[in-house]
């Protein structure tokens, strides 16, 4: 299949429904897998940091939310541009899916490193650069989730929280750079990351596997969030009502 | 059939005709400009350094939340009557009579804050040294404020209680504005250059020129699909 067919089937919600399946099942076992794997490793086998001890371990949770979590805007910025130039239902259901997502995923990071900073620098919170971004990308993705559920209209919701989120990824670098700039303004306050300039492997790659993880979680949780926005949007079609006529008389996927 | 300038200018024309029209409306962020001035004054303290300390920061934020109430009204009338749909119709190509409205909204907001901001500075015991930098910085980077803000009325014009979302659609959108024209007029003040940051706040606004009017041009016709 080339990319090409590919595109033009992703149109239609029946295949993406039938072909996602699969990988569903595969994406949830890899993140299962993956985060156990890592945050086991992470948390009980990697040394502790000779500055910060064991509170280093946080990371393991912090950095990945953190990653998926700006990942996920850029996403909903690529569903958006899709959704306002080719119309693409499923453009629009992605859209709406990873906007929980999203916003868990700040709210997680902007709590682990609040939870990182009382032992370490002392205090609950700190106006460090990334964590002040983050706090902005939480009321991003905070504004997207308050257009849809105040607009009626699902079609209409869609197109305007594409527009919305188009605005939001042109904007998020300028946020982040004047953000940064900022810090540097107000010196006094400042705290950096002080992360040891080479972390040794048996830190790191548990780390790696976590983020890998995360995103597995991210493609599982997208799908099963897409498949339960199909079944509902599309439910007065024949294919959903044969599919649910089969699964009541105890058939399969 | 008139021509693109044509187009603009009538509508910016006609804007500028219902601003008179509808003056109390026009000044009404104003007055709340200064009315939280006045109620900074009262909540921080009186004393000249203090509140001339906080003056770059309070002067933009409270710039940032008027510029908010003003834009709540900009297309709300023109949607209500049904001009707008009108507007977006007919107007090829349909960006201009935005850009007509928007400038028409930046003359009544951005600038005339600018132009307010002396008696501001005044108020608020901002050094008079950085007064010229704090009127360039509201100048230069207001207009961003009354584009981006634009979206967000764009796409809150059809809800029935759109004011409290707009801005939490905007205010983020705001903070580099904020960091870059506060931070500008506090450098200022310890004497320091500030060219860069006049420079970022024009390419913020620069940019949001570039893209806004479409975003505002999609963001209407969505809107009106829903009425």
């Amino acid at each position: 299949m080339t990319l090409k067919e590919l595109w033009h089937r992703l149109g239609s919600p029946r295949w993406f429904y039938r072909f996602s399946g699969p990988w569903h099942v595969a994406l949830g076992v890899l993140a299962a897998l993956l985060l156990t794997a890592g945050t086991v490793w992470g948390l009980v086998f990697a040394p502790p940091d000779y500055q910060q001890g064991e509170s280093f371990r946080i990371i393991y949770v912090h950095v990945p939310s953190a990653i998926v979590a700006q990942s996920a805007y850029l996403l909903m910025g690529a569903a958006g541009l899709v959704l306002l130039v080719w119309r693409m239902k499923l453009a629009d259901m992605v859209l709406a899916a990873t906007v929980p997502f999203g916003m868990t995923m700040t709210a997680l990071a902007l709590f682990s490193g609040a939870a990182w900073g009382k032992p370490t620098w002392g205090t609950w919170w700190v106006w460090d650069a990334r964590i002040t971004s983050m706090l902005v990308l939480l009321f991003l993705y905070m504004g997207l989730y308050a257009l849809r559920q105040a607009i009626p209209r699902q079609e209409t919701a869609g197109r305007a929280c594409a527009v919305l989120a188009l605005v939001g990824v042109i904007n998020i670098p300028i946020i982040k750079y004047s953000v940064d700039w900022w810090l540097t303004l107000h010196q006094g306050a400042t705290f950096t990351l002080t992360e040891p300039p080479s972390m040794p492997p048996q830190m790191w790659i548990p780390l790696a596997i976590n983020v890998l993880g995360v995103y597995c979680l991210f493609g599982a949780n997208l799908i099963g969030r897409l498949r339960v926005e199909i079944l509902e949007r599309e439910q007065g079609t024949q294919w959903v009502r044969e599919l649910v006529a089969r699964q009541a008389a105890g058939g399969g996927r | 059939m008139k021509g693109p300038v044509g187009v603009f200018l009538g509508q910016l024309r006609r804007e500028l005709v219902a601003a008179l029209r509808s003056l109390q409306e026009v000044l009404n962020p104003l007055v709340f400009l200064f009315l939280a001035i006045t109620l900074f004054a009262l909540g921080v303290g009186v004393e000249p350094e203090t509140l001339g300390r906080y003056a770059p920061g309070i002067i933009w934020v409270l710039v940032l939340l008027s510029n908010l109430l003003a834009l709540e009204g900009l297309f709300r009338r023109d949607y209500d009557d049904g001009t707008l749909e009108q507007m977006v119709l007919l107007g090829r190509p349909g960006f201009l009579p935005v850009l007509a409205k928007v400038t028409a909204q930046w003359l009544f907001s951005g600038l005339a804050m600018t132009v307010l901001a002396p008696l501001a500075a005044l108020l608020l015991f901002l050094p008079g040294e950085v007064l010229g930098i704090t009127m360039l910085t509201l100048l230069v980077g207001s207009p961003a404020l009354t584009l981006l803000g634009a979206v967000g009325a764009a796409l809150t014009v059809g809800l029935k209680r759109g004011g409290v979302l707009l801005a939490l659609l905007i205010l983020p959108l705001y903070v580099p504005t904020l960091i870059f024209g506060a931070g500008a007029v506090t450098l200022a003040m310890a004497g320091v250059d500030v060219t860069a940051q006049v420079y970022w706040l024009m390419a913020v606004s620069m940019l949001a020129l570039t893209v806004a009017p479409f975003a505002v041009q999609a963001a209407l016709r969505i809107s009106l699909e829903q009425s």
